[in-house]
């Protein structure tokens, strides 16, 4: 078999792997720890009745392993249980908010992928001048302020001042394409702000690693003019990092989503998640931490099997 | 060290005053943390002495308005400032002891040591940290010692990468095996050999995961699962007056001055100090 | 003669340097140099690291590596000033008139392309040849320079072929388009002595065939003898000497370039085994952690006391596996090892203070094996520390006293490493192992990594302190003149095997087992057609096998 194949069926197995230990973990971290959910759910003044109710209801009275395994498998099934709060089944619950999220996600790729590795390049090829200064410059102010602080200044600025678009994310089925995206300008533009300055910090690094090979020397030696240097020998060398910075830019966006989707009230997975945790609905919770771990697991994987896949010391063996 | 760069010494001066802000921060603050002073948000001094108060407003008592219960908000910054800077504190120091001790130790020990703490490090950074630290909470009574130390824990993964791979970096010089076999014993390799020359990249490290921490704090607090009412931080003070945006009242925005300057600040200083250590680097080639 | 093909005129080249904790500023590194090049001819460029000799090559395609600028002079290239010419020209001129062959071949050849695509690249990008014509050049340069399957390593990557053979594809990537300079940059350094033969031959043979002419840059004399009609000797900038190859070898003028001819000539009498051996290696067998074969099969070697042992052998050979199972980083399978009379643990736990003192190490590269953040005081005071107890006034004396035999002297105490030049750090591991007193001293490599000259003092000073102290070296080199230069006796290795091993004039002295003969006649001497003489000798013997 082609050692390629199996280097790729690794990781796809060790992925596999890495979300099952994360869910154990998941569910270790919300069941066996001090706090009692039960407990913490009801607060102190519960009566020892009560109390014994819930954890028959939980299903805490049996062993953590039976009740790890019938979680894992229900979930596997589509059967992520019900919620404490309101009892409602969590599968269905999550199923409309996560496609919002991934709708508000999707647009923030969309635009911040091409204007990250295009500011990346603008930055390289005018490196240690006043544009690449400038870029430095940005980054560096903007992972210094929280996701959620830009979300209100921008919120501040352009909603309330300039009053361009609404300063809350409301979406709904009735509305049309345009209507949705007027409505989340604001998040996917911060979301925007808050990933391409990594991206691009990446990117500049990648493609300056790149152009500093030997082999960019010889090519430069065959008298060839800069866009064929590099088109020719750097892209075909930058895609693979490349392509990583994109991957673990786009899981360091499923995780800004979360605070983003608070601050413009935005129906999402991630308000989702942040109400629960308040109210300690642990079922919501776990199932939440599972899908942002499987995504987040996934896209890492990607990212990993695009570098096996571009090195061609993998592809051609000896 | 003569010569510090001017950027640095902006950093310098600036990290210096926040933590100084910090921990005089009753003898500073003109009123107290919680205390009722005046009606709910009225206007600045600042925003008088510029003239873009609304209408009807001619004077103030306070220096940064009031806050959505009508307290000083200047006081609340500046004993938000320092819940914030010593929770952050806190969980760097202990990211930083546990991470490059686990970390020093499993490239020194190598083999399965090495191999059992590498993977678990692993599947703790599988998951994303806030989601991680959500999950925990959301059974765990919110307290600051228990913020501190999930923080703290979650952290020192990073530290624990980067303690690793430095030590790793150098435990292969020849110089670390020159002291083998010149039969040096552990700890004089630890402390005399490796040590010395892992400090610049692991201090550089400990400002950007102060900041960190301190974007983590805030981040926690304006979720609400940080620290709680009536307590003050920065993340809580946005969220106490996240209201307001809507009206046109910019209260909310004040951390965010604070986390910015604060985090440019040590992130310039940072910057320097490694900066340094690769100009050493260079000398040595 | 016609006008020359390249000529260069008082050229100056400048740099910008970024020293630790000042400002960066720019320097000059090469200080008004000329010289002539007719066509087809080839002239050598020699000098020591620092000298400025690939700037210069560099140079002749208009081309600064890093933050090198020309600041000065001109440079001619079928006439014209090609420091005053278009952008466009100079596009013209690389890959088309001028072509460059590169030290590390695998560095330059692009990893995610095959070797086809990339030698013909320039010729089709210049418009020289068609794509076709072009590739069918290509094999036939891939055939005259002694490739194999010619018609087909073109479709192969670079990583697929061995590092001998994409120096010759870079050799053919360089003549492809046809030039008329080609600047070949120390093209075989790289190289094991026994490949550096038959790419020397390659290329010399495909300067011949193809009338082209050639820069070519190198430290070592001996190899530049061999190919070259002119030679100029560099050094920091400037040049020392400039005449045709005959007059510099057999008749330098200056005192640095007869040093240089004369390097590596140092003289060392053979010394008779006086005593029972102070190491005796047995039979060990050795093989790495999670390899299934053995590096090292049944290596029996001795060395007496006040003697020295040199273990030679290429990259592979195994011999610096050797010095980590004598020095108990790596427990062998089988054997054992006897030091001053006494079995050695052969893991390093197990050693005692008294074994680890005797037996001591200096490595290949000095400025990795200090540690940069002590001075050099403390470096050498340590084992005075760690095994005698010395403290305060009679340490620092003992300190004194050693920087004085290693020539340095007590100015050198408070400096760190980053300080020091190559050689002189090379001196401080040096007295670093004397101070603890050893009986025997691995030495692994320890000149490789410094210009000849600089490693000429080392290996005097070397035998100077083995008179002195009595010390035994093992030492490990794949150069036959250093082991010249120092051995007593000699072990060579060859994929893990000790080929031959006994007293120096006995294992230097025909009749010779195969692998020897090729190594010891791979060795470049320092006189003309000494090349030739060995490719006739060699093509002899095949043809009378």
């Amino acid at each position: 078999m082609h050692p390629i194949i199996i280097l790729v069926a690794q990781r796809l197995a060790l992925s596999t792997l890495l979300l099952i230990a994360a869910s154990a973990l998941i569910f270790a971290g919300t069941m066996i720890l001090p706090g009692d959910v039960a407990q913490s759910i009801l607060g102190q003044s519960a009566t020892p009745e009560s109390l014994a109710n819930l954890r028959e209801e939980l299903g805490l009275n049996d062993p953590p392993l039976t009740r790890y395994f019938d979680w894992l498998f229900g979930a596997l099934q589509g059967d992520l249980g019900t919620a404490l709060t309101n009892g409602r089944d969590i599968a269905e619950s999550i199923g409309q908010r996560m496609s919002n999220t991934l709708f508000l996600a999707f647009w923030a790729a969309i635009i911040s992928v091409p204007l990250a590795i295009m500011l990346g390049l603008i930055a390289v090829r005018y490196k240690d001048r006043w544009p690449d200064k400038l870029i430095s410059a940005v980054t560096l102010a903007s992972i210094s302020i929280p996701e959620f602080l830009i979300g209100y200044l921008l919120m501040y600025f352009i909603a309330v001042k300039l009053g361009w678009f609404p300063s809350v994310a409301m979406i709904g089925d009735h509305m049309s394409l345009l209507q949705k995206l007027q409505a989340i300008a604001l998040p996917v533009m911060v979301l925007t702000l808050v990933v391409l300055a990594h991206m691009m910090r990446m990117t500049r690094a990648a493609i300056l690693n790149v152009m500093q090979s030997a082999y960019i020397e010889t090519a430069e030696l065959k008298g060839l003019t800069g866009f064929q240097v590099i088109a020719r020998h750097a892209f075909p060398n930058a895609i693979a990092p490349i392509v990583n910075v994109v991957m673990l830019n786009l899981a360091y966006l499923v995780v800004g989503v979360v605070v983003i989707e608070v601050v413009f009230v935005y129906p999402g997975m991630g308000q989702y998640l942040v109400d629960h945790v308040a109210k300690r609905d642990v079922p919501v919770v776990q199932a939440c931490g599972l899908i942002f771990a499987a995504v987040y697991i996934g896209l890492n994987m990607v990212a990993d099997i695009v570098s096996i896949l571009a090195n061609p010391r993998l592809r051609h063996p000896k | 060290m003569k010569n510090i760069p001017i950027s640095a010494l902006i950093g310098l001066f600036l990290t210096a005053l926040y933590f100084l802000m910090a921990l005089f921060a009753p003898l500073i603050a003109p009123y107290g943390m919680a205390q009722v002073v005046g009606d709910v948000w009225e206007p600045s001094k600042i925003e008088i002495m510029l003239g873009i108060a609304p209408a009807g407003f001619t004077e103030s008592n306070f220096w940064l308005g009031t806050d959505n219960i009508g307290r000083d908000l200047l006081s609340r910054m500046i004993y938000g400032g320092r819940t914030t800077i010593f929770i952050a504190t806190a969980a760097t120091i202990l990211s930083f002891v546990t991470g490059s001790v686990l970390g020093f130790f499993a490239a020194v020990m190598g083999g399965w040591v090495d191999q059992v703490l590498s993977r678990f490090v692993d599947l703790i950074m599988s998951i994303p940290t806030l989601i991680f630290a959500l999950v925990v909470l959301s059974v765990m009574p919110v307290t600051v010692p228990i913020l501190i130390v999930v923080m703290g824990l979650l952290d020192s993964t990073r530290v624990y990468r980067l303690a690793r791979a430095v030590a790793v970096d150098i435990t292969v010089m020849d110089y670390v095996e020159a002291a083998r076999l010149r039969g040096e014993k552990n700890g004089w390799i630890i402390f005399r050999e490796i040590l010395p020359n892992a400090l610049s990249p692991l201090v550089a490290e400990m400002g950007l995961r102060f900041i960190f921490a301190v974007l983590f704090v805030s981040t926690l607090s304006f979720l609400g699962l940080g620290v709680q009412p009536p307590e003050a931080d920065w993340g809580g003070i946005v969220k106490e007056n996240k209201e307001g945006i809507v009206y046109g009242i910019p209260a909310a925005l004040l951390p965010a001055v604070a986390i910015a300057t604060l985090a440019i600040s040590v992130n310039l200083v940072a910057d320097w100090v490694l900066n340094r250590t690769t100009s050493l680097k260079g000398g040595r080639g | 003669m016609s006008d020359p093909l390249l000529k260069v005129r008082d050229l100056k080249i400048g740099a910008t340097v970024y020293p630790p904790g000042e400002k960066p500023h720019d320097i000059e590194i090469v200080h008004g140099v000329s010289f002539d090049l007719a066509p087809g001819k080839v002239l050598g460029l020699i000098g020591e690291s620092g000298a400025g000799k690939s700037t210069i090559g560099l140079a002749s395609m208009a081309y600064g590596r890093g933050g090198v600028k020309i600041t000065g002079g001109e440079v001619w290239v079928n006439g014209r000033d090609i420091l005053k010419t278009s952008h466009r020209d100079i596009r013209k001129l690389r890959g088309g008139e001028v072509t460059y062959v590169s030290q590390s071949a695998a560095a330059s050849f692009n990893p995610a392309k095959k070797i086809m695509d990339q030698v013909v690249e320039a010729a089709v990008e210049q418009k020289k040849f068609s794509r076709k014509e072009a590739e069918s050049r290509a094999r036939e340069l891939f055939a005259k320079l002694g490739l194999p399957d010619p018609d087909n390593i073109g479709d192969r990557y670079p990583h697929q072929v061995s590092g001998g053979q994409l120096q010759r594809c870079m050799t053919a990537l360089a003549l492809c388009p046809e030039p008329d300079l080609v600047v070949f940059d120390e093209p075989t350094t790289a190289l094991d002595v026994t490949t550096q033969i038959d790419v020397l031959m390659a290329i010399k043979e495909a300067i011949a065939d193809t009338g082209v002419a050639a820069l070519y840059i190198t430290h070592d004399l001996a190899v530049v003898a061999q190919v070259s009609d002119d030679i100029m000797v560099l050094k920091m900038g400037n040049t020392v000497e400039y005449g045709n190859t005959d007059q510099i070898i057999n008749n330098p003028q200056e005192e640095y370039t007869q040093a240089l001819v004369s390097v590596r000539s140092i003289e060392h009498e053979e010394k008779q085994p006086t005593a029972d051996p102070v190491l005796s290696v047995d039979g060990i067998t050795a093989r790495y952690k999670g390899l299934n074969f053995d590096v090292l099969h049944n290596v029996n070697v001795e060395l007496h006391p006040g003697q020295t042992l040199a273990v030679v052998g290429e990259s592979g050979s195994g011999k610096s596996t050797l010095a980590r199972v004598i020095t108990g980083l790596l427990p062998p399978r089988e054997g054992e090892i006897t030091f001053a009379g006494r079995k050695l643990s052969s893991d390093l736990k197990g050693r005692t203070r008294e074994d680890l003192r005797e037996l001591q190490m200096i490595y290949q590269m000095a400025d990795v094996a200090m540690n940069p953040r002590q001075t050099v005081g403390t470096i050498i005071g340590r084992p005075l520390e760690f095994y005698f107890n010395m403290r305060g006034a009679e340490k620092r004396k003992r300190i004194i006293e050693l920087l004085d035999e290693i020539e340095l002297g007590e100015k050198f105490i408070d400096r760190y490493p980053a300080e020091l030049s190559g050689g002189q750090k090379q001196r401080v591991c040096i007295a670093r192992s004397l101070a603890a007193k050893p009986k025997m001293i691995i030495c692994d490599e320890v000149t490789s990594a410094l210009d000849p000259l600089v490693a000429d003092g080392i290996l005097k000073l070397l035998l100077d302190l083995q008179k002195i102290e009595n010390v035994a070296y093992l030492f490990i080199t794949h150069d036959l003149a250093t082991v010249r230069a120092i051995s007593d006796s000699i072990a060579v290795m060859y994929q893990g095997r000790v080929v031959r091993y006994g007293p120096k004039s006995q294992v230097l002295s025909p009749p010779f087992d195969d692998y020897t003969d090729l190594l010891l006649s791979s060795v470049p001497e320092m006189h003309l057609g000494w090349l030739e003489e060995v490719v006739a000798h060699r093509k002899m013997e095949s043809a009378g096998n």
